[in-house]
């Protein structure tokens, strides 16, 4: 089991009293597994992945990822864990706006000790990314920035991706190709994958689908292809 | 895992150069400015010194007799019983066609140290020191005088040797050749009194009756007056770092912020907290070392280029060469450096203490760098209010010199705080009252920046008030001072006799000559149970006419002359509580009601003025020694003086003439008022340098802003126009926050923080076309600080603004 996720609420403290966004969800990944997090806007989908990339702590509940229980960790251990074990993929594309494609790429390897030049170089190629590396985030399109943050996830090997909208800045072409792509690399690097998006053709292709709604998950489902079940 | 962090920390400056360049620039340009004040300060200080040194205003006590000279056998006596004493002989020879000589002999074994002319190269090494007492002996002068001696000298006296250390005019040599030179043997006309003495030893009058204890020659009173000067220099030294602080800590706040990007993805990607924060850490220091050191190397330069002035003052002002070198000084450098580091570590403190405190996600939101609430405004502005008040109650409730800058520290940094609301209350003010909407769009939008802006403001505001404050100070002194001077020094002449025949030769000479004479005599007493000086006066019309009284009751000067009544000056006034009326005690059983009190700048002692016959009633000891002279109608003060130097034996250097005196003061004002003119300005680039790096900082978040307005209508010009207009307003309106609280700096120094350290007040004065010309420069600062960031928004392509609204969705 690569996240198992047990009974985790999360309350946010607002000016008009506390709001219980995630009022205790359960939820497993497996690896190779593909999962689908749907829900409306303002639903909880991105608290509940931040909480599984322990970005962020729940109030209660337990959560595991690829064996580590999550409440136990230090935030040393904790950066360690999304260091080594976790592939981050978030709406802003979020690449450092200072260093090149080839250095964005190449960069969470880099920080997890595990650059690898020939798979980096593979991975822009699948991108099509190896025309653009020496140019910098703001000289390129918004689908190239984020095929640049998916190479610089999947670079390090991560056991796990997850990824926050990923397609949310792109129009509807680029999307596709980007969804496509991510799709197709996580399958070959065996990598289990958290896709949250409310875009329901995005969330069709993957293996299971769960919808997020008044703090509760509920089952959408279970899509025919890449069930590891 | 450091290595790539760090080279991703590191590679925001590869990619923006010119923020780098801002931030370096701003640091050192505040390390520069405080370290320059300290460079100067230290080395006036040290001038001063050297020039008192120069002097021979050694201070030191001597023993004469009075209206003659002492003997070979006065010096044995006093030596056997114990005395630590060194004998002096002075007087004048004609030397061929040229002016005549003054020649000065001292016993070098026994005279102490400060009794020489500092720098005294002396013998040279591996001679032996017997050659100075042995016939025909060794006699120093400067280079000029030395040469025309080798030519002109008559037989029998010593080698002269050339040393610059030595006044112009004068030869140093051994009392054995004094006395040779001087055609007096065995004569001796003073013993200096050394420092340190035995603590057993008889009393004076037993071992040498007949001998009386003249208090030493203190430091003249420009020069005492430069140790108030200096002190003010400090505070302008401690507002420069005020200044500094605040640009160190909003450029540095800067750089963190701007990063928080990269930052919050460095944490995601699973960068530690606590590496992060090291690594953040690291970087301010090496930042803050190579500009502190580029600062430093600046401030030097700086003071450098300053000090040939000061230097030319003393020069003048004594006559006496003082290096107008800089000497570096390990001690200011370091100070320096230790400024830009901790002024770094404090403003970069908040952003690493956020980085370090907050959870990843919290990093994440968007903070609103440049939006902050209303609330945090009003509780900065209380945190100022709090400040201020105990400034303000500092010297009400505790009084000394710390209390006074206590004071300065309150006013400043509290105002500082109260800033940012003050500017958004009168932006708020102007909003509510503009009519059509642009300009309401222009006061609103103005305002929305303010907090972006404001510790570019708050470090202009600073600069500006020390610019009024320490101007202002300056200003004041010199009025006051010359002012003070032309009454205090009203006889064209002053000549101090140095024996009782000398005395008698400028009475001699004042009467054949039909000039006014003025002598007074000084004796120490303890005044009011303090030591101090009681000064004796004969009448003279002058007196009433000019000396500086700062109140006095009627009939005063004729009180005064028949003894009734006494003078004190506002230093022992203000010590001991007195008003005219009261009674002032001028020794044991002698006490006489204040008749008025006078100001006495400088002067760190208490004083009184008592009429001449009445003080020698009760110090028979006491005699006139000192002089002022009244040129008769027909006569300039030049001609009387070569007259009464050429016909009685007084050397140049006991006759002072007051027009030199004030000319000389002047020059030393004129040459302050050029170096803190130019710290000034250099204050108010630093200011601006802030401003510029604030607006382009705020040029790059304002796109989203300037859109909409663009989209209706106004063109990029436009926007630039608007822009530079917004700067100027600002200014302007820090300007006007800055005013009073530069004159309640200036308030301060005079009547405070001077009154704590020295015992006087001085009034303040003001200068408002000075204010009119700062209006304009610090205006022309912001203008020019907005013009950059303007001529870029006005080129900005409108794709640009359109990425805005495209990226909004
Ligand atoms: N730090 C926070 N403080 C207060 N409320 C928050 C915070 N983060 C998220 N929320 C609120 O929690 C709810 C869920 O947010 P989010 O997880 O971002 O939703 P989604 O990603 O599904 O659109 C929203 O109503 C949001 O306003
Ligand atoms: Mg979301």
């Amino acid at each position: 089991m690569l996240i198992a996720a047990r009974d985790v609420t999360k309350t946010y403290p607002t000016a008009d009293g506390p709001l219980t966004v995630l009022g205790g969800v359960s939820l497993t990944l497996d690896r190779g597994e593909t999962l689908a997090l749907t829900g409306e806007s303002g639903s909880g989908k991105s608290t509940l992945l931040h909480l599984l990339a322990a970005l962020d702590t729940a109030d209660a509940g337990e959560i595991e990822v690829a064996g580590a229980a999550l409440s136990g960790l230090s935030d040393a251990g904790r950066a360690a864990l999304r260091r080594e074990k976790i592939g981050l993929i978030f709406q802003q594309f979020n690449l450092i706006p200072s260093l090149d494609a080839g250095a964005n790429l190449a960069f969470q390897a880099r920080l997890a000790g595990r650059h690898d030049p020939d798979w980096c170089a593979t991975l822009a190629g699948r991108l099509g990314l190896t025309d653009v590396l020496s140019r910098y985030p703001e000289q390129l399109s918004g689908g190239q920035q984020q095929r640049v943050a998916i190479g610089r996830a999947l670079a390090a090997r991560p056991q796990v991706l997850m990824a926050d909208e990923p397609t949310g800045n792109l129009d509807e072409a680029s999307s596709d190709r980007v969804a496509a792509l991510m799709l197709e690399l996580v399958a070959e690097t065996g990598a289990g994958l958290l896709l949250v998006t409310h875009s329901e053709r995005l969330a069709a292709r993957a293996g299971r689908r769960l919808h997020l709604s008044g703090g509760r998950l509920a089952g959408a489902g279970t899509h025919a292809r890449g069930a590891a079940e | 895992m450091t290595r790539t962090a760090l080279a991703a920390l590191l590679s925001h400056w590869r990619r923006r150069p010119g923020q780098l360049a801002t931030l370096l620039m701003g640091l050192a340009l505040a390390t520069a400015l405080w370290s320059a004040v300290q460079a100067i300060n230290a080395e006036a200080r040290a001038s001063y010194d050297r020039a008192a040194g120069e002097l021979g205003l050694s201070g030191l006590d001597a023993l004469v007799r009075p209206g003659e000279p002492l003997a070979v056998v006065d010096f044995v006596a006093l030596r056997r019983a114990g005395w630590l004493v060194s004998p002096v002989l002075e007087g004048r020879v004609a030397v061929g066609a040229g002016p005549p000589v003054s020649v000065l002999g001292v016993d070098f074994l026994s005279a102490p140290p400060g009794a020489l002319p500092a720098g005294l190269a002396g013998l040279g090494e591996g001679e032996e020191p017997a050659l100075l007492f042995t016939a025909p002996g060794v006699a120093f002068a400067a280079p000029a005088l030395a040469e025309r001696l080798r030519q002109a000298a008559p037989a029998g006296w010593p080698e002269i040797r050339a040393d610059a250390a030595v006044p112009p005019g004068q030869v140093l040599t051994d009392i054995g050749a004094a006395e040779r030179m001087l055609a007096r043997p065995g004569e001796i006309d003073r013993l200096l009194i050394l420092p340190d003495q035995p603590r057993a030893r008889p009393p004076l009058a037993e071992v040498a009756p007949g001998l009386v204890r003249e208090a030493g020659r203190e430091q003249g009173e420009i020069a005492r007056l430069t140790s108030s000067f200096h002190l003010n220099l400090t505070a302008f030294g401690l507002l420069s770092f005020a200044v500094g602080l605040f640009i160190v800590h909003g450029a540095i706040g800067l750089a963190v912020e701007q990063r928080r990007g990269t930052v919050r993805t460095l944490r995601a990607l699973g960068l530690p907290t606590a590496r992060l924060v090291a690594l953040l850490l690291a970087e301010v220091v090496v930042l803050a070392l190579v500009a502190g050191a580029a600062g430093v190397a600046l401030g030097y330069v700086i003071a450098a280029a300053l000090l040939p002035d000061v230097a030319a003052t003393l020069r003048g002002l004594y006559g006496a060469s003082v290096p107008g070198v800089l000497s570096f000084d390990p001690g200011w450098a370091a100070a320096g450096l230790a400024m830009a580091l901790a002024g770094a570590l404090v403003a970069a403190g908040q952003g690493l203490w956020r980085v370090a405190r907050l959870p990843v996600l919290e990093a994440a939101r968007p903070r609103a760098w440049a939006t902050v609430s209303g609330r945090a405004l009003r509780r900065q502005a209380g945190a100022g209010a709090v400040l201020l008040v105990a400034g303000i109650a500092a010297p009400l409730v505790a009084g000394g010199l710390g209390a006074g800058f206590a004071l300065l520290a309150g006013l400043l940094l509290g105002a500082a705080l109260t800033l940012p609301l003050a500017l958004s209350a009168a932006l708020a003010l102007g909003a509510a009252r503009a009519r059509r909407p642009l300009t309401q769009w222009f006061w609103a939008d103005t305002r929305q920046q303010l907090p972006g802006l404001s510790l570019a403001l708050m470090a202009l505001m600073l600069a500006l008030a020390a610019n009024i404050g320490v101007s202002t100070m300056v200003g004041s002194f010199r009025l006051t001072f010359t002012g003070w001077l032309d009454q205090r020094l009203a006889a064209d002449l002053y000549a101090r006799a140095g024996s009782g025949a000398e005395a008698e030769a400028i009475r001699g000479f004042a009467e054949a000559r039909g000039a006014g004479l003025l002598p007074t005599a000084e004796v120490e007493a303890r005044l009011d149970g303090a030591p101090g000086t009681i000064r004796g006066i004969t009448d003279h019309p002058l007196y009433a006419r000019s000396w500086p009284l700062l109140s006095s009751a009627p009939e005063v000067w004729t009180r005064v002359a028949r003894g009734e009544a006494a003078l004190v000056n506002e230093q022992l006034a203000r010590r001991a509580g007195l008003a005219p009326g009261d009674p002032v005690g001028l020794g044991p059983g002698w006490a006489l009601p204040i008749a008025g009190i006078y100001s006495d700048y400088g002067n760190p002692r208490g004083e009184a003025m008592v009429a001449l016959p009445a003080l020698q009633a009760r110090f028979p000891q006491a005699v006139a020694r000192d002089f002022g002279l009244v040129a008769p109608a027909g006569t300039g003060a030049d001609a009387l003086r070569a007259a009464l130097v050429a016909e009685t034996p007084l050397t140049e250097g006991a006759v002072i003439d007051q027009a030199h005196v004030k000319q000389i003061s002047l020059a030393v004002f004129e040459r302050t008022f050029a170096v803190t003119g130019a710290l000034n300005v250099l204050t108010l680039a630093v200011a601006g340098v802030a401003m510029l790096t604030a607006l382009l900082t705020l040029a790059t978040m304002r796109l989203p802003q300037l859109a909409p307005v663009w989209a209706l209508g106004l063109t990029r010009a436009r926007l630039g126009r608007l822009d530079m207009a917004r700067s100027s307003l600002l200014a302007a309106l820090t300007f006007a926050a800055a005013l009073p609280l530069g004159l309640a700096v200036a308030w301060a120094l005079l009547a405070v923080v001077n009154v704590e350290a020295f015992g006087w007040r001085l009034p303040m004065h003001l200068f408002p076309r000075d204010w009119a010309v700062l209006l304009a420069l610090s205006v022309a600062a912001a203008l020019l600080a907005a013009l950059v960031p303007a001529r870029r928004l006005a080129r900005t392509p409108p794709a640009a603004f359109l990425k805005v609204f495209a990226d909004e969705r």
